[in-house]
């Protein structure tokens, strides 16, 4: 994980390897200071000699500067290499993200990859900022003062190394407690803020139903597990302040006892005491610190863990060696095609598909929910591999082409359909960046969508919000089918892309698909029989398996479940879109 | 099943970033005091304890610090250069101190104990306050906050204040009271020293408000880059699968890389200028130290102000205590604007006007005498009757709950600018079928959010069983209503839990019977563990039909008078929806059912088909006979027309 972590740190590396050696070097000059401070008392103030105190207060100002240039460069280089670190990993798991195919997709969901790239890189840029600052900057601090404490009095000094172990013992019993609490609490927490989550968007459910009594007492009951749990974790770390106060109270009468001896022995003097009375402090708050920047780096470790799930997950699908980049025409096979999403599934999702697709042929795809129909046509533009047997587009198999060249020539409308905050045209030319206005309005228009976008009070310059909000289902549907169009593709899939048009306007779509690409093949999945029933051939798909391939009259023959749905369609009275389309 | 999934928008739990730039607070005053007053309300005795707690830490150290003077100066001084010392006095002196310093400890350890139990409770107490609130709102409400904005009061927001109150609002009282204590211990021993000090602490002041704004200012920049780059972040997420499609993750990539250096540069510039503000205050400290250590060299020498050595050690220990509080308090300067920031947003919802209800008129439970009069019951009847209360008169009346809807001239609009529906006519009779048809935008789905009264009307009448729906009880009318809505929601839960949420006291076989009903008990019994299965995220592990079916089971099991079915089976494919189409007649059977479906084959044997467009109602009548009107009815069904 460090290693995987580390890597992102590149052209930080010299502000985060100066960024410690600065806050050491502030440190020992801090350090310094008590010594200055010591001397300027016996030396000076004993002696009576003002100028030894001119000359070491001079030197103290100097010392006080420096640290101050120190500390200040500490805090340059140190937001530097953990705002820098940041972007890095923001950058590294974004671009590592681009290269996913779907089914890497799949397996983080948006929410999560949202907050792997925004709360948890915060977190952790944080973290690696006071791991910089503070990390190197405690522990040097305190062998500092245990040095300078030494170097005064070994016997009283030794106080110290005592007091740090024992105090250094039930930090640590406290900080591992505490944090085996910490990480039983917070999943709690997070289904808590799930449940209220559920509460904002189910909230039409909540008051039709009359529930928000109900949701109430879940919720406080809820809420009050969490204030147990937490006041039991927090409990632990409340020992913190109370040791360590302890301790260093204890230490510091007992220097005094001693110290008192000493300096009436004529052993040590009383500026000596006096460093070692600041030493005390030191060296302790600095132990503290330790074990604040041991819970802070453990809290951040599981946002850490998250981002190298990321950082680390492979593609699944590669460009081949020598990659073809000309798609021949529109043609589709498939040769025993096997596919599950899952390596280890038991029962594969398609089951032996052999299917002959030639170009310019328009292929209706029906079937029931889950029957695997936009499994099938997911394949062609490679958005996932098959599992068994091969499938090829103008005759070359899928896995041998240029993935890029390849989805360019294979036009998908998903199911799930996004477009993105910009204009109108903007979006249309994901299809084709120079595309001109002309153009996108062509594909417009055989999408039946350039009526609606010319009663947009801008026109094509009509600014879409993000998630598409400001347009209606059907709408967006026509706009993702226009902006597909445009990229002249040699196959075009609509995946059930026509179901908030209405059956008319849907008719009309299909028409212009007829008579303006001929030579696009065009596969259609939907619902309705009436979006398929015209189509040259009908692919009825059940259970990952083909039931029945055909025209409509030979379906309708002798195929019964595409009986059936045309006569749940259809009945009652026999004409139901008997004449929509041609 | 990837090709079920549903994709979801602004809906991730977890903590989110902050959304955009942070607006100025108007009166922090207020907002602190209000904030204060939260807590101090149910914990004032723990408070009160919690002050004198700090009071007693903060004596107790300053304590040991002046003890350094009378170490020295009293005890160490006098017995240098005697042959037998006495330290009998000295461990005296030290044991008062121990004993000072216990109960400093003492009063450490019950502060850090009482402030945890503060702090959990004021946040269970404010959690609890915020959601039983959001429970009251309208649906207005949430049709107008972004989902995203509103979680992140339950999670930044409360933080933010969380980190105020455990740890801002101590330290501020504990640096306050050191700094007071400070101050006049430090005059007591020397005043011209003092002086120094305080002239130091001036610099250090201005130092301060100089980095401060600058802080702030780049600290509101990376806010507003930070909310840029997550709605980024968030956008292209959502639309991966799109990106990948269009193979369009070059310009994607370019996109992300601008805002992500925007944010990188200014993120760095804010942290920069945190960074310093600890360096600079200590070294201003470190310099106010030496200032005073070389005036009192001057002073102690010459002996002009009467100052020993050992009074001018514990002046420069105090020097050290009074700029660390200082340092302390200036470094939770931007926590605690953030607290403030998220109590306004806080509070604000807590202002948020409530649903009203003015609403009298109740649902209870009726028996019919053998006259066929009506009269209340406290036991469960199964049968209903509207409890109607007339003031004028002083007399109650009882009606039986039937499900009689009628539309009087009704118009309405989400806000009084723009309307939506325009003199809605319309007669519904117990067991008959109403459908609404029309293009998306017509105004469908707006009509069923009246009759349940998320959405109060403009102008007309609704009544139900003859009674303005405005005097019935909103808990009773919603009560009386069931409804499958367009967007399926489930609870994280059983499948089981889920159902009985129509029907609270249901029993396994009542929930069984309303899932056999919705066609949904075969899929569930296929399910890993039946009806015992956990669904979590809104039932993310179920396609986009099971989920329909459930929430069908649900409206069956509440077994309302009036039923409202707003596309409930429209991810459900034509064949399985043949199957559900048996169990939906059965469950229609006898109640007043409000359709809305986009499939004509669903609404066809409806007794009222309702044609809607642009909010208006252009034609109305049974199947048959709108398409002997060959309107627009029978262009939407033949499909011969343009639709638009």
């Amino acid at each position: 994980m460090l290693k995987t972590l580390g890597a992102q740190i590149k052209e930080f590396k010299k502000d985060s390897i100066l960024t410690p050696i600065f806050m050491i070097a502030e440190v020992i000059m801090e350090t310094i200071i008590p010594l200055l401070m010591a001397s300027i008392i016996d030396d000076g103030v004993n002696a009576g000699n003002m100028k030894h105190i001119y000359i070491v207060g001079a030197l103290m100002v100097l010392t006080a500067i420096l640290s101050l240039c120190f500390g200040i460069g500490g805090g340059v280089f140190g937001a530097k290499a953990s705002t820098g670190f940041a972007r890095n990993l923001r950058k590294a798991m974004y671009e590592n993200i681009q290269t996913f195919s779907f089914s890497n997709i799949d397996k983080f969901s948006t929410s999560g990859l949202v907050t792997r790239l925004t709360t948890d890189v915060t977190n952790v840029q944080n973290a690696y900022q006071m791991l910089l600052r503070m990390c190197m900057r405690a522990p040097v601090s305190l062998i500092c003062a245990m040095v300078m404490s030494f170097y005064i009095s070994p016997r009283l000094a030794s106080v110290y190394l005592v007091a740090v172990i024992i105090l250094g013992c039930i930090l640590a019993i406290i900080v591992g407690n505490a944090t085996k609490h910490f990480n039983q609490a917070f999943p709690k927490y997070d289904d808590l803020n799930e449940s209220v989550q559920e509460n904002v968007s189910a909230i039409r459910v909540v008051k039709a139903y009359v529930r928000e009594d109900y949701e109430n007492e879940k919720f406080t009951k809820a809420s009050s597990n969490i204030y147990k749990i937490f006041c039991k974790a927090e409990g632990i770390v409340a020992w913190n302040s109370p040791v360590m106060n302890f301790t260093v109270y204890f230490c510091i009468l007992l220097i005094s006892w001693m110290g008192a001896h000493m300096v009436v022995q004529n052993e040590l003097t009383t500026g000596q005491l006096m460093s070692l009375l600041t030493y005390c402090m030191n060296i302790l708050m600095n132990l503290m610190m330790l074990s604040m920047i041991f819970v802070m780096m453990t809290m951040s470790a599981a946002s850490a863990r998250r981002i190298c799930e990321v950082l680390n997950e492979k593609p699944d699908l590669a460009n081949p060696e020598n990659p073809v980049f000309e798609v021949a025409d529109g043609s589709i096979t498939f040769d025993h095609v096997f596919f599950s999403y899952r390596k280890d599934a038991d029962t594969p999702v398609l089951k032996n598909i052999n299917l002959d697709i030639k170009p310019g042929e328009t292929i209706g795809i029906i079937g029931g929910t889950g029957s695997a129909k936009s499994s099938l046509v997911n394949l062609i533009s490679r958005l996932y591999d098959v599992t068994g047997g091969t499938l090829k587009v103008g005759g070359v198999d899928v896995r041998d082409y240029d993935m890029e060249a390849l989805r360019n020539q294979v036009a998908v409308v998903l199911q799930n359909n996004v477009l993105f905050s910009g204009t109108i045209l903007e979006n249309l030319r994901w299809g084709d960046k120079e595309a001109t206005e002309e153009q996108c309005k062509r594909a417009c228009e055989l999408a039946c969508a350039d009526e609606f976008i010319q009663k947009m009070p801008d026109g094509y310059h009509t600014f879409i919000e993000q998630g598409g909000t400001n347009v209606s289902g059907g709408q967006k549907q026509r706009l993702c089918i226009a902006r597909a169009l445009l990229k002249k593709p040699k196959i075009l899939i609509l995946d059930d892309s026509t179901s908030a048009v209405d059956t008319a306007t849907d008719a009309k779509i299909r028409k212009a698909f007829a008579e303006e690409i001929p030579g696009t093949t065009k596969l259609i999945i939907a619902q309705r029989i009436s979006s398929v029933e015209h189509a040259d051939r009908i692919i009825v798909m059940n259970e990952g398996q083909i039931n029945g391939f055909g025209t409509h009259e030979e379906l309708l023959a002798s195929n019964e479940i595409y009986r059936d749905v045309y006569e749940s369609q259809t009945s009652g009275s026999g004409d139901f879109d008997e004449k929509g389309g041609m | 099943m990837a090709e079920e999934r549903k994709p979801k928008v602004n809906q991730g739990p977890g903590p989110r970033g902050p959304r955009g730039p942070r607006p100025k607070l108007e009166h922090p005053g207020r907002l602190l005091k209000r904030m204060l007053g939260y807590t101090f309300k149910d914990y004032a005795v723990q408070w009160i304890v919690v002050v004198i707690c700090i009071v007693t830490t903060v004596f107790s150290s300053l304590q040991g610090t002046l003890f350094m003077r009378t170490l020295i100066d009293e005890y160490i001084v006098p017995l240098m250069g005697h042959q037998n010392p006495d330290f009998g006095p000295l461990a005296g002196a030290i044991g008062r101190v121990a004993c000072f310093y216990g109960l400093g400890v003492i009063a450490s350890f019950m502060q850090s104990r009482i402030m945890i139990f503060v702090t959990q409770g004021t946040m269970m107490k404010l959690r609890n306050d915020m959601f039983e609130k959001m429970e009251k709102l309208p649906i207005k409400y949430f049709d107008t906050h972004a989902h995203g904005d509103i979680m992140s009061m339950y999670t930044n927001d409360i933080d933010t204040m969380r980190q105020m109150i455990s740890q801002s609002i101590p330290q501020f009282l504990n640096s306050a009271i050191t700094i007071v204590s400070v101050l006049v211990s430090m005059f007591v021993l020397d005043v011209p020293l003092t002086l120094i000090t305080l002239l130091m602490v001036g610099v250090m002041l201005v130092a301060v408000k100089k980095i401060g704004s600058q802080s702030s200012r780049f600290f509101m920049a990376q806010q507003r880059d930070l909310g840029k780059l997550n709605g980024c972040i968030e956008e292209t997420m959502t639309g991966q699968k799109v990106v990948k499609v269009f193979c369009h993750e070059e310009e994607s990539l370019q996109t992300f890389n601008e805002l992500n250096d925007q944010l990188c540069d200014s993120a760095c510039r804010a942290n920069l200028f945190a960074n310093i503000m600890g360096p600079v205050n200590a070294q201003l400290g470190n310099l106010s130290y030496v200032v005073c250590a070389v005036f009192g060299g001057i002073l102690a020498i010459t002996g002009i102000s009467g100052l020993t050595i050992g009074a001018l050690a514990s002046f420069l220990t105090l020097n050290k205590s009074f700029s660390m509080p200082i340092n302390q308090v200036s470094q939770q300067f931007n926590s605690i604007i953030m607290a403030l920031a998220g109590a306004d947003r806080i509070f604000k919802l807590m202002d948020e006007t409530p649903e009203l209800d003015e609403g009298y008129v109740e649902l209870v439970n009726a028996v019919k005498n053998d006259r066929g009069e009506l009269s209340e019951s406290k036991e469960r009847t199964g049968l209903w009757a509207w409890k109607h209360y007339h003031k004028a008169e002083g007399t109650t009346t009882y009606r039986e709950l039937q499900g009689d809807v009628v539309f009087e001239h009704v118009d309405f609009g989400y806000t009084d600018e723009k309307m939506i529906l325009h003199d809605i006519e319309l007669y519904a009779k117990p067991g008959q079928k109403i459908a609404f048809v029309g293009a998306t935008g017509a105004g469908k789905t707006t009509i069923t959010n009246l009759i349940n009264r998320f959405y109060d009307i403009q102008d007309g009448k609704i009544r139900y069983d003859g009674i303005n729906i405005n005097k019935i009880k909103k808990n009773d009318l919603r009560r009386s209503l069931g409804i499958v809505l367009q967007d399926t929601h489930l609870f994280t839960g059983t499948v089981m839990e889920n159902i009985r949420y129509g029907k609270l006291d249901a029993t396994d076989e009542e929930v069984i019977k309303a899932a056999k009903l919705a066609n949904a008990d075969g899929f569930i019994r296929r399910l890993p563990d039946g009806y015992n299965t956990m669904l979590h995220g809104d039932g993310a592990n179920l396609s986009q039909g099971q989920r329909q079916l459930l929430a069908i089971a649900r409206a069956a099991i509440a077994d309302p008078p009036v039923l409202i079915l707003d596309e409930a089976t429209s991810s459900i494919d034509t064949r399985t929806e043949k199957l559900v189409q048996q169990g939906m007649d059965a469950l229609m059977k006898g109640r007043t059912n409000f359709v809305i479906a986009h499939r004509l084959s669903t609404v066809k044997n409806s007794d009222c088909i309702i044609v809607l467009e642009q909010g208006r109602i252009i034609e109305k009548g049974t199947h048959d006979q709108l398409i002997e009107q060959k309107g627009k009815y029978y262009q939407l069904y033949t499909g011969n027309a343009v639709a638009q």
